[in-house]
């Protein structure tokens, strides 16, 4: 078993008004120094082994999880421990 | 004419969509169940508002795969007029029958509100019964219709006179040249937020959307009369 975990986050054209609202709340909790907020999600997937898992993920990533008109994707892929 | 509504789980402006080609123009319509997959037969497929599959993940994102989706498609190559409302125009930029993509409102808040429209294209077969650069008054109710498109997209949508609602005045959500609603290249497919079947009798307080459906019917007269007469 594969654990994949997809990051996925706003194009860097792209405003991001819910981080601008967060960064607006830590700015007013006196967090002066940040100068950014980016909101995006994290996506894990368990995935059985398979030729071409990298393969299947950039699929999967590009149809459904991210829109890749506004969003970027990086994922990890990592072994599966079962304890 | 013989019209699809198209209800997905969560879709719910289905219903006022109903009856406003079934009360407002007297036409036939049906409800057609997201997991159909055929929609031959139907004139004009309407993808209705509301929060498909919750608007997980995106708003439409799930939608776009649906057992229906294919059909709407097809529906939409082979010229058939495809209206997407609200969370339909979301699904449609999904499915990429539509450019650009939804950000969330630049004031993060749901709005809920009766807006002004500018009809900015009447030459399209969705706004024959509106004057050009109309102001009209049409509901909107979303928390995601801050549309986005890169710069070239937007070019090409103005170059070709793509852009057929804007809104006029405050701009209530962020999106890119005011826009409310776009049609694609071949001018039979149209997205827009604000919701003309929520404004299709004057009983709820305007009738300007009813001409949206008109315009659809009228054109659909025409060209079936064209096709009997050539």
């Amino acid at each position: 078993m594969k654990k994949v975990k997809v990051f996925i986050t706003l194009k860097e054209s792209v405003l991001d008004p819910q981080g601008q609202a967060v960064m607006q709340s830590l700015h007013n909790m006196n967090y002066k120094n940040v100068q950014d907020v980016r909101i995006g999600k994290y996506i894990e997937l368990q995935m059985e082994d398979s030729a071409d898992v990298a393969g299947q993920v950039d699929t999967i990533c590009d149809k459904l999880l991210a829109n890749t008109v506004i969003e970027n994707y990086r994922y990890e892929i990592e072994e599966e421990v079962h304890s | 004419m013989k019209t699809a509504v198209i209800v997905f789980p969560g879709s719910n402006c289905d219903q006022d969509m109903y009856y406003a080609i079934k009360d407002g123009l007297g036409e036939e319509v049906d409800y057609v169940w997201h997991a159909e997959t055929s929609l031959d037969g139907y004139d004009a497929i309407m993808i209705p508002g509301g929060f498909s599959y919750g608007d997980y993940l995106r708003s439409g994102a799930i939608a776009r795969f649906a057992g229906i989706m294919p059909a709407v498609i097809k529906a939409a190559q082979e010229g058939k007029p495809v209206l997407g409302v609200c969370n339909g125009f979301q699904i449609l930029l999904e499915a990429g029958l539509l450019p650009g993509a939804m950000l969330k409102n630049k004031h993060l808040k749901f709005i809920c509100e009766t807006v002004n429209l500018q009809v900015k294209n009447n030459g399209t077969q969705f706004t024959t019964r509106y004057n050009q650069n109309e102001v009209i008054r049409i509901p909107i109710a979303h928390g995601e219709g801050n549309y986005f498109c890169d710069d070239a997209t937007l070019k090409e949508l103005q170059d070709n006179n793509r852009i057929v609602f804007t809104y006029s005045g405050e701009n209530p959500n962020g999106s890119r040249a005011d826009i409310a609603g776009i049609i694609n290249a071949a001018g039979n497919v149209l997205g827009m937020m604000p919701h003309p079947e929520r404004a299709a009798d004057a009983l709820l307080g305007s009738d300007d959307g009813l001409r949206l459906f008109q315009s659809i019917l009228n054109h659909w007269r025409e060209s079936t009369h064209a096709a009997y007469t050539s």
